[in-house]
């Protein structure tokens, strides 16, 4: 009995739905996301050999190599994997396309086809790991950046933050949520939930850069950097960390102490919060945003909506499986054409 | 006289509705059995700037460019001692009496001919907008009468040509009337001293066709077994798409009425190309059309495809560039871009199709070779052979099967037990792969565009890494097995060659026989794709003095040619034609002529 319990309805153990091991820095943010959602994939009801995982470039596109090994991927280029992503579904629908991204990846390099993928409604799971920094390359600021916070050589960041959660729901996307790297709890139900959407389910998850996300008032952490990871550019230490946790109540706020010693107000949307109300979520986000706080939680769901494989009215055989007759007219047609030719 | 043997030009406004008319008027003469292209000269532009259509009607089916223009119709005012300018003694100048102008401007060795085209058009139409139409058919209608068009040939195109919109025929074919009416009543005398005149030969155009190069490649494309398509609108491609789209709802739907075939629209061209390598690598046969600006945007995802072995298909229909160039107008000059279109040590299978005919084979071949190679087919079109009206043989699909590659199914995988992805276990240096979906447990692997090794892993080490590279270049070798063969006109006695590619072969025959007159005897090789195979190392072996013409300013063919055989650096010449207008005949000629009298 014991057994079975720990077999899921492919007849598999969470220990299929492993990848290789991580190579972030230890505590990354990025990591307690990889486990939540290799346990998410293991108790939901894809099939893992139909799942397709994409990514780009950066710390997060790097995470589809450590969990899921029996599936395929496509690590593709910095910004890319929407358009990616949009062919191989396109191609193949029975596939269970899950992408994942982080914010320079989609807020910036590959905002066009993060506005663009969400505009046809392309069936995936659209996973944002955003720290607010561009890791892989050392520290430089990204755009969901808060206005103000700082990097490592001390500058401000002038610019407004990019929301890609309001983006994501200005831009009509029918399945829109927040979540912390660090809650398992929500974060498990928020994936289970958004598995099940039938066109684009955006999740943008906070994931702590442990090794060089500065936010607002991190002098402390400035100086750390500068008197303790500054001979990282050359000799690659990277202090280890201990992950992040948070479990707190809906409706509630929590305190997460960052790496670098600011601090992140999350807070959870309330109880009752009505997720089909397109208005008023956009309201409350922007009012938790000038708040100072980050909003959790599932925001907005529309089950209502085509999407683009519905549009393309494709056949019910996958486009990749195609057999030969269906690919190829018979020549009499071409014949008939060609008389407008003459 | 020269009967069935003129170039006729046309100068109007775009957006006048002078293109249906010039559509008439080559339609009528090809189902009259002549030879003819129709070529439009147009500016970037909707409307109301200058534009030009040449016809050309030649007996040995010489069709290419000519500068050399017999009769000029002149509608535009704007233009009007441009077109004037064309005129040489004997040609023949029709212009819209209307226009006031200083008469001592026309060429008093040129026939000159005033019509009253706007008066004529108050007759056709009361309203305003439509007269501005219609004067287009009534020069159709002049013109016809003073060639000798058949004019109930013309009568059934026009019907043709608004079978779609069956209340605009009658108003057309009246004008058309008034046109000949026109010219009948008055220029009898001239009629009979006009020196350009037609005769119907019966039979003359069986097994062919009149189309562009776009529109063969959109039909190639439906029977090729596309099933991916993602584009983003540029001038001279547009029209492959669309018309991929329009066919593939015709001819690609299954009996449940759904789509066999996708067509998106992306967001821009960096996405159109990778939105194909999605497709590729999930096992469609996928492809992009663009052009310069859009090629240089897709540089990102070639050398993705090239790297990771990713099936992919662009269809670059060529334009003047570089920058935005000259998007309405012909060259050849993408070929050195596309050949190593990427970042780092890259090389790409091109295919250099030369008249609708091929657009329509490699528009079914592509595929095969991009999933046989695993790796990007750069297909190289251009504007003149895309866009303009190319008398060619009918297209017939291809016979042979789709070769979809080494892709391995999960029965396949358990009859192997083991599955390296970028292993080479056949010594062709082209790797098996499987497509995500595969229910295996070996199915599975990691693609990605960073290093790696045999089984897909992530690896930085320099051994895996060089042996990576050395494999694509051997797959690069293997390519020539593959890619289409040179056509070649060899005669061991001549030791004068061209050589030529793409569109630019339209205007080699003529040449040829343009030398042959100056006792210049040549052979031609024309190459179809890259790499380059056996039989052009054998051809620049054999031939003393070879010419290669091309479309660009750089000589780009020559030198990808002289990279790979520098032996023969000396006796390469160019011939280079790169104004943007596509190649004559004569060009070709005097340029060779002048090379051979310095050398001789």
């Amino acid at each position: 009995m014991s057994e079975s319990k720990n077999v899921n309805a492919f007849g598999l153990t969470k220990k299929d739905y492993l990848g290789a091991k991580t190579t972030l820095c230890t505590g990354c943010g990025h990591n307690s996301i990889t486990a939540v959602l290799t346990n998410a994939l293991f108790l939901s009801q894809i099939n893992p050999y139909k799942v397709a995982k994409v990514s780009g470039i950066g710390c997060s596109s790097k995470t589809p190599a450590y969990f899921l090994n029996s599936s395929h991927s496509f690590n593709s280029m910095h910004g890319r994997m929407a358009p990616v992503a949009t062919g191989a579904k396109i191609t193949n629908k029975d596939l269970y396309t899950l992408g994942i991204s982080g914010d320079g990846d989609t807020a910036s390099i590959g905002i066009g086809g993060f506005i663009h993928l969400i505009r046809r409604n392309l069936p995936m799971l659209y996973v944002i790991e955003n720290n607010g920094v561009y890791g892989l390359t050392k520290g430089q600021f990204s755009a969901t950046a808060d206005k103000g916070s700082k990097i490592k050589s001390g500058d401000k960041s002038p610019f407004e933050t990019i929301d890609l959660c309001s983006m994501a729901l200005d831009l009509g996307c029918g399945f829109v949520a927040r979540s912390f790297s660090g809650d398992n709890k929500q974060l498990t139900q928020i994936l289970l939930a958004a598995m099940k959407h039938k066109g684009t389910a955006v999740i943008d998850i906070i994931s702590p850069c442990v090794t060089y996300a500065n936010n607002e008032g991190s002098t402390k952490s400035f100086t750390y950097v500068k008197e303790h990871l500054s001979p990282l550019h050359q000799i690659g230490l990277v202090e280890p960390s201990e992950d992040i946790k948070v479990d707190y109540n809906e409706g509630e706020t929590t305190q997460v102490k960052m790496p670098d010693g600011s601090t992140l107000t999350l807070k959870k949307i309330k109880k009752g919060h009505d997720v089909f109300n397109r208005e008023e979520t956009i309201k409350t986000l922007i009012e938790t945003r000038d708040s100072g706080q980050i909003l959790t939680g599932i925001f907005y769901i529309n089950e209502n909506q085509k999407n683009v494989l519905d549009h393309l009215n494709l056949s019910d055989t996958p486009l990749a499986h195609l057999p030969t007759d269906q690919m190829q007219p018979d020549p009499k047609h071409l014949t008939e054409i060609l008389k407008g030719f003459k | 006289m020269a009967t069935n043997n003129f170039t006729l030009h046309i100068a109007t406004e775009n957006g006048s509705g002078s293109q249906s008319a010039n559509n008439i008027l080559v339609k009528s003469l090809f189902r009259l059995g002549l030879k003819v292209s129709g070529k439009n000269l147009f500016p970037s532009n909707i409307q109301g700037l200058p534009t030009w259509f040449t016809i050309r009607v030649n007996p040995d089916g010489f069709l290419s460019n000519s500068l050399n223009y017999n009769i000029i119709l002149s509608l535009n005012p704007v233009t009007f001692a441009k077109d004037i300018a064309k005129t040489k003694p004997g040609s023949v100048f029709i212009y819209n009496d209307s226009f006031k102008f200083d008469k001592t401007l026309l060429n008093s060795e040129a026939l000159n001919i005033a019509v009253p085209f706007t008066e004529l058009a108050r007759e056709a139409s009361d309203s305003a907008k439509l007269r501005k139409l219609l004067i287009n058919i009534i020069y159709v209608g002049v013109l016809s009468e003073l060639i000798g068009l058949d004019f109930k040939t013309v009568e059934a195109v026009i019907g043709d040509q608004f079978k779609s919109k069956p209340s605009v025929a009658p108003p057309n074919i009246k004008a058309f009337r008034i046109g000949v009416q026109y010219a009948k009543e008055h220029l009898s005398s001239i009629k009979s001293n006009f020196d350009f005149k037609v005769k119907a030969i019966t039979g003359g155009n069986d097994g062919k066709i009149l189309i562009d190069g776009n529109t063969a490649t959109s039909l190639g494309l439906v029977y090729g077994g596309c099933n991916f398509m993602s584009w983003y609108p540029i001038t001279p491609s547009s029209s492959i798409a669309e018309g991929f789209d329009f066919y593939a709802k015709q001819l690609r739907v299954n009996k449940d009425a759904q789509n066999n075939f996708a067509v998106v629209q992306a967001e821009d061209e960096i996405s159109a190309l990778s939105m194909v390598l999605g497709s590729g690598w999930a096992g469609g046969r996928a492809v992009t059309c663009t052009s310069g600006p859009g090629l240089s945007l897709m540089s990102e995802a070639a050398g993705y495809s090239y790297f990771a072995e990713i099936p992919a298909v662009i269809w670059d229909v060529q334009r003047g560039g570089p920058s935005t160039g000259l998007p309405t107008r012909t060259q050849q000059s993408d070929v050195l871009f596309a050949a190593h279109l990427s970042h780092g040590d890259t090389e790409h299978v091109l295919l250099l199709p030369a008249n609708p005919k091929e657009c329509f084979e490699f528009a079914q071949t592509c595929f095969d070779l991009a999933e046989r190679l695993q790796t990007l087919i750069i297909v190289l079109s251009d504007l003149d052979l895309g866009m303009n009206f190319w008398c060619t043989d009918e297209l017939k699909p291809l016979e042979q099967k789709f070769d979809r590659g080494k892709v391995l199914n999960s029965q396949a995988l358990n009859e192997r037990g083991e599955f390296n992805r970028y292993k080479d276990l056949d010594g062709d240096s082209i790797p098996y792969r499987t497509l995500p979906g595969t229910e295996h447990k070996q199915a599975a692997y990691f693609t990605r565009g960073t290093g790696h090794d045999e089984s897909a892993q992530y690896s930085e080490s320099p051994e895996v890494y060089e042996h990576t590279l050395d494999r694509l270049k051997l797959k690069y070798e293997t390519a020539k097995k593959y890619v289409p063969k040179p056509l070649v006109q060899q005669n061991d006695k001549i030791k004068t060659g061209l050589i030529a590619y793409g569109s630019t072969d339209s205007c080699i025959q003529e040449a040829q026989s343009l030398l042959q007159a100056q006792n210049i005897s040549t052979n031609y090789l024309r190459v179809r794709a890259l790499p380059f195979t056996d039989e052009v190392l054998d051809y620049l072996q054999k031939n003393d003095r070879i010419y290669l013409i091309e479309q660009n300013r750089d000589a780009q063919l020559k030198q990808l040619l002289l990279n790979k055989y520098p032996q023969f650096y000396d006796k390469v010449h160019s011939v280079l034609n790169y104004n943007g207008q596509s190649i004559s005949a004569e060009f070709v000629t005097k340029k060779i002529l002048s090379i051979e009298g310095g050398l001789s």
